[in-house]
C-alpha cells in the first residue's frame, strides 16, 4: 500500500508560503478573508462545467465549482472586500492541469472596473512570481497581431475557417457554433502570444464569452472579461460583475436553454443566490485563480501532480 | 473497429482520419476559461509516416484504426517481394518495396522485424534497432589516422552505404544503428 505523499517537505513549505503571500496581500489591501459552504443545493449552470452531486437523507446536494455564489450573497449583504481561499469540484477529465479536486482562491473588490482589478491580480502574482512582467492586450489586439478574424465583427464562416486552418476537426454542426469557434480563437492565440517564460492579460470579450461580467455599450458591445495567462496556462478568469437583474435573469436562461440543448442535466441557480441579486449586488469586480497551477508555476513544474501533497489519490 | 472518445486519445493509439490510419503521437487537453474543453493531439499518418496537428472538441469520437504491429521474420526477397513468416504460426506474408522503405537496405535474412498491418495489410516494416553486417566494398584506409575522427563511404552486403572511420578495412563487419542509418561499432567474426 503506496500510503506516502508525492510532495517533499520543500515542495509543501514552498505551498504554505505563496497562501501566506496571498493572505499577506489581502491584508495589506484590507480585503475580508471568507469561509462560505462547500456543499450547496445548486450546481453550477454553466454549460462548460459538470458540479459533482452527491445524495444526503434522500436529498440531493452539489459540491462546489466555485464558491461564487455564496460570496455573492456576502457582497449582497454588505461583507465588502472578501476573499477565499477553498477547495472547489469539477466533474472533469484528469490532465496535468485539471483534477477534479482543486484549490482555487477567489475574490472581489467594490467599486472597481476589470482594468482596476487586472492590477490588483498584477500586483498578487508580482509576490508569488516576481520579475515577470505580465503584458496586456484586448481579444481583439491579439486577434489582429495574429491576422486572425476580429471576435466581435468576423461573420461565423471566418472564424469556422480559421478554426480549419489551425486543424480543428469541424462537424457541420460545430462550424456554426460561435461560441465554440471563439473558444478556439481564445486558446490558439494565448497559446501563440504567451508560451513559455511569458504572461499576460487578455481582456474584452465579445458578447457571447461574457459570462457574468457587464456588457459596455460601445461599437461593438464588448464584455468586460479578462483572463490570465503564464507559460500558456489559464491561471485566472475575472470580470467586472454584471449587477442588472433583468440581465443576470437572461444570462441564467441562456444557461439553462444551453444545457438544455446539448442534452446536459438542467441546473437552476440557487433561489437564495437570486433572493440576494434582486436585493442588488454592489458595484464590483471579482476573480479566481488556480492555486495549484499557481504553485507549479512558481516551482517552474508544467504538471500540478508537482504541486499537490497527494497527487495519486484521485482516480 | 471500435470508435474512441477524445478522453480516450493517448500516445500510442491508432485512429482513422480522412481514410488513414494515424498514430497518436502527443495528446494534450486544453480547456479555456469558462469555455469548451479541446484536445490538440499530434498525430503521425501510418501510410506516408507525416506528423502533423489536429484539434478535437473534446468529447467527440473518432473510429479506431485495425493496425497491429506483428513480430515477423524476414525470410528472403526475391526483387520484388520481400518475405516474411509468423514464427509462431508460420504464416507467410509478403510486401513490396513501397512498404519496406528505408528498411530493405538493412536486411538480409532471419531478422525479427516489426510488420505494422493495418487491415491485415502490410504498411510498414521496422528493422531491429542494431544490424551486423559486413562491408563489401571501401577504399583502403589511411594508416594511422584514427584520430582525426573523418569518415569514409562504405557499401555493405545489403547495398546500404554508411559513414565509417577511415580506419575501417574491406570484409570488416559492423553493428549499424538502423534507426539513424549510423555506424556504432566493429562487430566480432561469429
Amino acid at each position: 500500500m503506496n500510503w506516502r505523499p508525492t510532495a517533499s517537505r520543500t515542495v509543501l513549505a514552498r505551498r504554505a508560503g505563496i497562501l501566506a503571500d496571498i493572505r499577506a496581500h489581502f491584508a495589506s489591501e484590507g480585503v475580508l478573508e471568507v469561509d462560505t459552504p462547500l456543499l450547496g443545493i445548486a450546481g453550477a449552470g454553466d454549460p462548460a462545467i459538470e458540479s459533482v452531486a452527491l445524495e444526503l437523507d434522500g436529498r440531493r446536494y452539489y459540491l462546489q465549482t466555485s464558491p461564487e455564489s455564496a460570496m455573492k450573497r456576502l457582497l449582497a449583504a454588505g461583507s465588502g472586500d472578501i476573499y477565499q481561499v477553498c477547495k472547489a469540484f469539477r466533474h472533469e477529465e484528469r490532465s496535468a492541469l485539471h483534477r477534479c479536486e482543486f484549490t482555487i482562491l477567489e475574490w472581489y473588490r467594490l467599486g472597481f472596473d476589470h482594468h482596476r482589478l487586472m492590477d490588483d491580480v498584477a500586483a498578487l502574482v508580482a509576490r508569488v512570481l516576481p520579475g515577470l512582467r505580465l503584458a496586456r492586450a484586448s481579444f481583439a489586439e491579439l486577434s489582429a497581431r495574429c491576422g486572425a478574424p476580429d471576435p466581435h465583427l468576423a461573420p461565423t464562416a471566418a472564424l469556422a475557417e480559421f478554426a480549419q486552418d489551425v486543424g480543428l476537426r469541424l462537424s457541420a454542426a460545430d462550424s456554426g457554433d460561435r461560441v465554440l469557434l471563439l473558444d478556439l480563437l481564445l486558446s490558439e492565440l494565448v497559446r501563440r502570444a504567451w508560451p513559455a517564460g511569458e504572461g499576460g492579460f487578455v481582456y474584452d470579450f465579445p458578447l457571447e464569452q461574457a459570462a457574468y461580467a457587464r456588457v459596455r455599450d460601445e461599437s461593438p458591445p464588448v464584455a468586460s472579461r479578462f483572463e490570465l495567462v503564464i507559460d500558456g496556462v489559464e491561471l485566472a478568469n475575472g470580470w467586472h460583475e454584471l449587477n442588472d437583474l433583468a440581465e443576470q435573469r437572461a444570462r441564467h436562461d441562456a444557461e439553462l436553454a444551453a444545457r438544455g440543448a446539448r442534452g446536459q442535466p438542467s441546473m437552476p441557480p440557487d433561489p437564495r443566490l437570486l433572493a440576494a441579486l434582486a436585493t442588488g449586488l454592489p458595484d464590483c469586480a471579482g476573480v479566481a485563480i488556480g492555486i495549484d497551477r499557481l504553485v507549479m508555476l512558481a516551482m517552474g513544474g508544467c504538471d500540478i501532480a508537482g504541486a499537490l501533497a497527494f497527487a495519486g489519490d484521485e482516480p | 473497429m471500435a470508435s474512441y472518445s477524445t478522453n480516450q486519445f493517448k500516445p500510442g493509439l491508432k485512429i482513422m482520419l480522412d481514410g488513414d490510419p494515424y498514430n497518436i503521437v502527443e495528446n494534450e487537453m486544453v480547456k479555456p476559461g469558462k469555455g469548451q474543453a479541446f484536445n490538440r493531439v499530434k498525430v503521425r499518418n501510418l501510410m506516408t509516416g507525416r506528423t502533423v496537428e489536429r484539434t478535437f472538441k473534446s468529447g467527440d469520437s473518432v473510429e479506431g484504426a485495425d493496425v497491429v504491429d506483428m513480430e515477423m521474420q524476414f525470410l528472403y526477397s526475391d526483387g520484388e517481394a520481400w518475405h516474411f513468416m509468423n514464427p509462431t504460426s508460420f504464416e507467410q506474408l509478403q510486401t513490396g518495396a513501397r512498404v519496406m522503405g528505408d528498411a530493405a537496405q538493412w536486411l538480409k535474412g532471419q531478422e525479427m522485424c516489426s510488420v505494422t498491418l493495418f487491415n491485415g495489410e502490410p504498411i510498414a516494416v521496422t528493422p531491429p534497432n542494431f544490424v551486423i553486417l559486413r562491408i563489401t566494398q571501401t577504399d583502403p584506409g589511411i594508416r594511422g589516422d584514427t584520430a582525426t575522427g573523418g569518415t569514409k563511404p562504405a557499401t555493405m552486403e545489403t547495398g546500404a552505404v554508411v559513414r565509417v572511420p577511415l580506419f575501417i578495412e574491406e570484409g570488416s563487419l559492423l553493428k549499424i544503428d538502423t534507426r539513424t542509418g549510423e555506424y556504432v561499432s566493429r562487430a566480432k567474426e561469429e
